[in-house]
């Protein structure tokens, strides 16, 4: 920057999305801005893996695993794929780590920045078309195996509730009920789930049912990363409630884990559902 | 063929910053004070949606006084500049120092430009540490000048009796609530007496280092106000000289637009802060 003063467009009142904003001012700085040779890019950067979100009385909780790959090596054993997008929710994410970073950082911006010009904060849809708007944006490179999945979570603060979202590649964005898992180990994270979760958990129930969803997951995807007992690397949780998001820390998350452990030590598979559906649940 | 008259630079500069203070000192005071944990700024604001005060990044604040229009693009210009500099690089590359240098450097040229109106803006720019000597506060004047200001700073309205009341207590190193009172002890004082301001027309907002989100800007509601400002201490509520301040904005001093007297701080009958939706032209100075 050789001229300090502020450029006229920045003076200029309306916008206030700071991604359109970015689109005129320095395209450059867009994620996934350049274009590609022909050809799939899949296997040039690590990808990011398993994501869970379940909603409780009162909140929702999302975490993830701590595995990034790259074809058969594992790039990195403690990447974090969980953010939080604003104070009330959360974004995690599934696909090209790289890309999908970068769109979290701009997501984030994103929210923030309209935040402060309007003074008020978007609704929960909002943020969620917002997201699938970044997404949609994506498309072209996603067509060339560099796809992003995130699944979007927080906490309705006019519905007075935790929600979900999950989205695909073509920005399609699609409301999810009770709880939601996306990146390669879902299948069987959401296969858990089904057994496990209720509609009437405490969040650190929902937390241990979350991690027990990332054990299958880890159990059953060389993708996705189990607790590292050695090394003492626990999934990233985070709880949204009325009173805003936190991380929970790490030492909370390490004592879940250890249980979920040890249970595991007498049954590998988990713990058993009962064959037919009990009072009070689902 | 219109007539050119001869204006010296001396005078055309000099009419262009009495046209830009008269706009400053027409509306109410806002003051900045460090206090032990921060930066707190206090205004008389009756307006709820019309902030004087804002964020601008984690740890940066905005405060202004003058025209509403005229701040508020500036406000979203910092917002602006704030958060592209942080995406291109990172949130701790933004700093105070940089966006008071962008607005000293916009509002100058502006300032300095004949084609257009010089800005009726004074504002702060503040940014704290994580030490409390880490704490800057700049202000900004119309022509562009940046100052560092220490303990506290006023600006816009009657500035006088309220940084006299500011320096006559002991506000160095105090708590929040220390400060918010002398804050808004100080706004009430003028001339003709002291005021009680109702917690409801104030706007208060910190920088607080204590917070434990990146983001160290907060509002104070009304009822916390209330809770931090007890019963009002000594001053007592001095209704008769209320009312009579209250319609001509800002303080006691002689509520008069005298046409000769072009550094007088009163311009008619026009409200302390005009109608943004309206925009209504500015007011010309006298000629």
């Amino acid at each position: 920057m050789t001229d300090p003063r502020l450029p006229p467009a920045y003076l200029r009142p309306g916008v206030s999305s700071f991604a359109d904003f970015l689109r005129d001012q320095a395209p450059d700085l867009l994620p996934g801005r350049t274009g590609l040779p022909q050809g799939s890019a899949a296997d040039l950067a690590p990808h990011a893996t398993t994501i869970v979100a379940a909603t409780f009385p009162g909140g929702v909780v999302m975490a993830g695993d701590r595995r990034a790959t790259m074809g058969n090596i594992i790039a990195q054993r403690d990447i974090e794929k969980v953010f939080p997008a604003d104070e009330f929710s959360a974004v995690g994410i599934a696909g090209t780590a790289g890309l999908a970073v970068e769109m979290v950082r701009l997501f984030q911006t994103e929210l923030e920045h309209y935040e402060k010009i309007e003074g008020s904060t978007l609704s929960m849809d909002g943020k969620a078309n917002r997201l699938a708007a970044l997404i949609r944006n994506n498309l072209p490179m996603a067509m060339q195996g560099l796809a992003v999945v995130p699944l979007f979570s927080g906490y309705d603060v006019h519905a007075g509730q935790g929600r979900i979202f999950s989205y695909d590649v073509t920005g399609g964005r699609y409301e999810e009920t009770a709880f939601h898992s996306v990146g390669s180990g879902s299948m069987f994270a959401r296969g858990a789930l089904k057994k496990l979760y209720r509609h009437d958990l405490e969040a650190e129930q929902c937390v241990e049912v979350i991690v027990q969803a990332l054990y299958d997951a880890a159990d059953d995807d060389s993708a996705t990363g189990g607790p590292d007992l050695t090394r003492r690397i626990f999934p990233v949780v985070h709880v949204i409630t009325e009173d805003g998001g936190t991380r929970m820390p790490d030492a909370d998350v390490a004592a879940i884990a250890d249980r979920v452990i040890e249970g595991r030590m007498g049954r590998p598979d988990g713990p058993a559902a009962s064959l037919t559906t009990e009072e009070g649940g689902r | 063929m219109s007539q050119q008259f001869y204006v010296s630079p001396e005078q055309l500069m000099k009419d262009r910053a009495d046209f830009a203070r008269k706009g400053i000192g027409r509306g109410r005071s806002v003051v900045a004070v460090q206090y032990a944990d921060g930066v707190l700024f206090v205004s008389e604001n009756p307006s709820q949606a019309l902030h004087k005060v804002s964020e601008i990044y984690d740890r940066i604040a905005f405060a202004a006084v003058g025209r509403y229009n005229e701040f508020e693009n500036l406000r979203i210009a910092g917002v602006r500049l704030a958060d592209m500099r942080g995406y291109a690089y990172d949130r701790r590359d933004v700093t105070g120092r940089g966006l008071a240098n962008a607005y000293a450097q916009t509002l100058g040229t502006i300032f300095s430009s004949g084609g257009e109106k010089p800005y009726e803006v004074e504002i702060f720019v503040a940014e704290v540490g994580d030490r409390a000597e880490d704490d800057q506060i700049y202000r900004l004047t119309y022509d562009g000048q940046v100052a560092d200001e220490h303990g506290f700073a006023v600006m816009g309205g009657q500035v006088e009796p309220v940084a006299e009341s500011l320096s006559a207590s002991e506000i160095a190193g105090a708590d929040l609530a220390a400060a918010l009172r002398a804050a808004v002890t100080a706004l009430g004082a003028s001339e003709s007496g002291n005021r009680v301001i109702p917690t409801t027309d104030l706007e208060v907002a910190v920088l607080d280092r204590t917070r434990s989100q990146t983001r160290k800007f907060s509002r104070l509601s009304p009822a916390r106000l209330d809770d931090l400002l007890g019963d009002r201490g000594p001053g007592g509520p001095d209704d008769g000289a209320r009312d009579d301040v209250r319609p001509g904005g800002g303080g006691g001093a002689p509520l008069v637009d005298d046409p000769a007297d072009p550094t007088d701080q009163v311009s008619g009958s026009v409200a302390p802060l005009e109608d943004p939706v309206t925009g209504e032209p500015p007011i010309a100075p006298p000629e």
